[in-house]
């Protein structure tokens, strides 16, 4: 039951890591299953999937001082880039891929997607939603490139080089002939479905082929 | 931590070229404690120049292993948690057989009468050695350049006695770049009237030869940069250029006392031994597919290269690490920030440190099963 117990690990798996999309993704990874993380960073999601849920887990991180922590806590990390370095691995070798924040920093969006959706069977994708009502004003109002909550960054030393809504998104899913399993929307610590695409700071989707 | 070399003889030993070598004599070291389940015995595989004294301080002379920096109590390779083995290699100089030991057939050493040796001889031979010290499955092999050579042809030739392996700065099969240079050495070598055919033992070595031979080695072993910042186009003791032969540059000078320092620890005829193993190495045996040579492989891997060794360069490693995840073991690759070349292995190690403490800890928790 989804009583108090559950939201307390809720709010433990958040105190862990430090990220509510961390938190939903944590809940939605199956015991005992295989899990890449694409941009794994420093294995914190895949440290506590290890040690919670006995996954078997493997990630991808391209940053070498990233990559030597995650190894060093215990995590399989190869030090390559996402958006070529899911090619060698064989059809379905995952239950699942995660995506966290960073669909929106690869060059090629959607073959990463597709590539995803190869190597596993499940994709899971956090990212923070352009459609955000601080986006849409911070750009209406001061007729500059936004720098919001999710999109802290200058024009000019952004991470990002792509950006999409939440209704992007699901259009891009629908497009494709894929499946959206489970998806939740983030707002500090508001989890909600109402006007998603207005009131989102991040969207989490659960998807397959 | 003082310790002293150990031998141990086995009565024979079949090699590829189809040869038996008999008897065979093993120089080894360990470090720390084998625990009761005998489950945190790792095996250190030396590099080409490497010995059996990888570390603490030798009771003989007092210098220190040539791994010393990462194996000890509260190091990388730590002896308070783990049981650590090393040995010299098959066709060495260091205490195990080679071409410099005596040949019981003729009572001489062999010279060139030494069978032509490769890395999966010098396997089969540390195999016996685990064996004989009562170690069913290694919690990791480890090894740096010929070391990592050895440390994957383990995993492939022994996959239930390897828990996990660690090959840094290594291929799985020589390029006609390192082919190349150890024909250089080689050649240096054999041009040197010292050399005599491989019969020198009791006369003049052919030091002369051996010294050129190390000091190709040490080019490929740095890179531009570290030669830059160690040398640069600084004069030895002169203002000016002497306008002869002599020395003039720190980095002559540097090559030829390394050159020379070599010659007294090491043994020509086991370079040119040493050196043709290396060029036989090919994990695949010549099918090219290394999916193929890895598919009974049971070990997790940690494969580790650096940015500025051209010797063994990172898509190697990489080469390694695909066929791994094409087969979906368990691999972790990390390619390390360093301009020291190959030798980085040796000399870098703050952040190799933290890579395989973590790899061993966790391997170790699996094993453990907690």
């Amino acid at each position: 039951m989804k009583g108090s117990g559950e939201s307390r690990r809720r709010g433990f798996v958040r105190g862990i890591l430090g990220r509510s999309d961390y938190a939903i993704i944590s809940e939605w990874v199956e015991p005992r299953t295989r899990v890449l993380d694409l941009g794994c960073g420093e294995g914190e999601l895949l440290e506590w999937l290890v040690q919670n849920k006995g996954v078997e887990a493997r990630g991808i991180e391209i940053d070498s001082r990233k990559v030597q922590r995650a190894i060093a806590r215990g995590a399989s990390v190869f030090h390559g880039d996402i958006d070529e370095g899911l090619s060698d691995y064989p059809d379905e070798s995952f239950d699942y891929v995660i995506l966290s924040q960073t669909l929106q920093e690869t060059r090629r969006p959607l073959h990463v997607l597709r590539e995803m959706l190869r190597v596993g069977r499940r994709a899971i994708i956090a990212f923070p939603n352009y459609g955000h009502w601080t986006v849409r004003l911070s750009l209406l109002v001061r007729g500059r490139a936004p720098v919001t909550r999710c999109f802290p960054y200058e024009w000019y030393d952004s991470p990002n080089i792509h950006f999409f809504t939440i209704k992007d998104f699901r259009t891009l899913v629908e497009e494709q002939g894929w499946t959206i399993e489970r998806e939740i929307f983030l707002s500090g610590t508001y989890r909600g479905r109402f006007l998603a695409n207005l009131l989102a700071e991040v969207g989490v989707f659960l998807i397959h082929k | 931590m003082i310790v002293e070399t150990q031998f141990v003889r086995f009565d024979a030993l079949d090699l590829d070229c189809g040869a038996r070598l008999a008897p065979v004599d093993v120089a080894y070291e360990t470090y720390g404690e084998l625990d009761q389940a005998r489950s945190n015995a790792i095996l250190i595989l030396h590099a080409f120049s490497g010995d059996a004294h990888a570390a603490g301080l030798s009771r003989s002379d007092g210098k220190p292993g040539w791994w010393d920096n990462m194996i000890g109590p509260g190091k990388a390779f730590d002896t308070e948690r783990y049981f650590v083995i090393c040995s010299n290699v098959l066709g060495g100089c260091r205490g195990t057989t080679g071409p410099s030991s005596i040949n019981p057939a003729t009572g001489r050493p062999y010279g060139l009468s030494f069978p032509v040796i490769t890395i999966s001889d010098m396997v089969r031979l540390q195999k016996k050695l685990v064996d004989y010290l009562g170690i069913e499955r290694l919690l990791a092999v480890c090894g740096g350049s010929m070391g990592g050579m050895q440390a994957l042809e383990w995993a492939v030739a022994y996959p239930e006695a390897v828990v996990s392996a660690i090959p840094i700065a290594t291929t799985a099969r020589s390029s006609a770049q390192q082919i190349a240079f150890n024909e250089v050495g080689r050649q240096a070598i054999m041009a040197d009237p010292d050399w005599n055919g491989g019969d020198y033992y009791g006369k003049k070595p052919p030091a002369r030869g051996l010294a050129v031979a190390r000091m190709v080695g040490h080019i490929t072993f740095m890179s531009d940069e570290s030669m830059r910042v160690k040398f640069g186009r600084r004069l030895r003791q002169k203002e000016e250029f002497g306008f002869d032969f002599s020395v003039d540059f720190e980095v002559e000078s540097y090559l030829r006392y390394r050159g020379s320092q070599f010659v007294d620890r090491f043994d020509a005829n086991s370079y040119l031994y040493l050196t043709k193993a290396i060029d036989y190495f090919d994990l695949t045996n010549g099918t090219g597919s290394l999916v193929e040579a890895f598919r009974n492989v049971r070990a997790r891997f940690l494969v580790i290269s650096f940015t500025s060794d051209w010797l063994y360069p990172s898509y190697q490693s990489i080469e390694i690490v695909n066929a791994l995840r094409a087969l979906n073991r368990d691999v972790a690759y990390c390619e390390l920030t360093s301009n020291y070349g190959h030798d980085a292995f040796l000399v870098d190690i703050a952040e190799q440190s933290e890579l395989i403490r973590g790899f061993l800890a966790s391997t170790h928790r699996m094993v453990s099963g907690s």
